[in-house]
């Protein structure tokens, strides 16, 4: 937002570029959850490029991208992000966009120093390379304390007029949208993706572990952001919404999943991701059970709709909860 | 001029608002185009994109379960 600012302010058309990874944080997670009703229910990049005054293009990158989870060439962070690569494939992504519609330079936001793995003064000119961006690439928030790149040198940019920003600190990077009279501006650590979350990539090795295969789709990732993930044991697990909006949500994979839900007393849905016998899907009950608000009723109704077989009703005492040991959370 | 829909139900933010950016690229000036979503996110984030491209939300409906969002398309030139 900042960086593309500063460019038009020096009379550059900018068009913003927004690639879907399938990965991000605050349109998913807010639409879904009802407790988070305080959030606004709005697509940031939208939003910013509004505020700003120029286009953006949202751009589906969902299956290309798998390759960058899921074989980094340069490795993951503290957690799945395989940020240097993440980088380099968007500003590829960026460069290619770029070539096809006729502009002339790519501007991104970032700071040398202000992320530990893709914005170090040592991988910065990684991510301009193997993009195949090279000087064409501009980052206009520290671009004093780079080389020169392509549109500073042809004068279609004013050096002077760029900035030096560097290090952690967002301090100057909110003082110049205060400048701007940006009020309210989005995300501004970085935090805007699953693969950083810790909880998020605990699930997302333990689908691959299940699985046997290092691959996903992507109602794989959205269900990972939802809801509570129990695996009483390898081959299935439940995911049992925690409110309103994720059973909503739930609710609409029920074709997809074996499922089961309290009929004798309100509680969430569950769904079956795995394969589960009828053994399975009677203690699965008993453990749905437990999230309902017959969690202290001798008996709850549970109905079953197995995939492929008719639905059944089943009485259960639900599990107590020491008998749900934590790992079983994920 | 005709009439389309396009289901994103089940899609979440931004999903609804690529799936009708793509669809949008294949219509005509003046054909509308009713976009079903359920999730509600897209009652902000396809009229943004409306305003950004010139486009016109006709319609807006909100149920319990859904989002029916009817547009139609600018004349050429202001495409995406």
């Amino acid at each position: 937002m900042l960086a593309a600012r500063l460019m038009r302010d020096q009379g550059i058309h900018v068009e913003g570029i927004n690639f879907f990874t399938g990965f991000c944080v605050e349109g998913h997670t807010h639409a879904i959850r009802s407790s988070k009703q305080d959030k606004p229910k709005r697509n940031n990049a939208l939003w910013s490029a509004e505020q700003i005054g120029i286009k953006l293009h949202i751009v589906d990158v969902i299956d290309e991208y798998k390759d960058v989870v899921i074989n980094p060439k340069h490795g993951y962070g503290a957690h799945l992000n395989p940020c240097l690569d993440c980088k380099g494939f968007m500003v590829r992504k960026a460069r290619e966009w770029m070539e096809l519609h006729g502009f002339d330079f790519i501007v991104t936001g970032e700071v040398i120093g202000q992320r530990p793995m893709s914005q170090r003064r040592d991988t910065m000119p990684v991510v301009a390379r193997e993009s195949g961006a090279f000087d064409r690439l501009l980052r206009p928030l520290c671009a004093k304390l780079l080389p020169e790149t392509l549109p500073e040198r042809e004068g279609w940019v004013d050096r002077e007029k760029l900035l030096d920003f560097s290090g952690r600190s967002r301090k100057p990077q909110i003082a110049l949208a205060a400048s701007f009279g940006f009020t309210e501006f989005s995300q501004p650590a970085g935090g805007c993706c699953f693969l950083t979350d810790e909880n998020y990539t605990v699930r997302l090795n333990d689908l691959w572990t299940n699985r046997r295969t290092k691959d996903y789709e992507l109602d794989d990732i959205l269900l990972l952001k939802i809801g509570r993930h129990l695996r009483p044991r390898p081959g299935f697990k439940l995911i049992v919404g925690r409110e309103e909006g994720e059973n909503n949500f739930l609710n609409g994979y029920r074709r997809d999943f074996t499922h089961l839900f309290a009929v004798s007393h309100a509680g969430p849905l569950a769904l079956v991701d795995g394969i589960a016998n009828d053994a399975d899907l009677d203690f699965a009950a008993r453990l749905l059970a437990r999230f309902g608000q017959g969690r202290d009723a001798d008996k709850v109704t549970i109905e079953i709709h197995a995939r492929g077989a008719a639905a059944r009703t089943l009485d259960v005492v639900p599990l107590h909860r020491d008998e749900i040991p934590e790992s079983w959370y994920l | 001029m005709s009439h389309h829909e396009l289901d994103a139900r089940r899609l979440l933010c931004p999903l609804p608002v690529i799936r009708a950016q793509n669809r949008m690229q294949d219509l005509l000036p003046g054909d509308t185009l009713e976009v079903i979503c359920t999730d509600p996110g897209a009652l902000y984030d396809i009229p943004a994109w409306c305003r950004m491209y010139g486009h016109e939300v006709v319609d807006t409906q909100q149920t319990r379960e859904e989002v029916r969002i009817t547009l139609r398309v600018c004349t050429p030139g202001d495409k995406p």
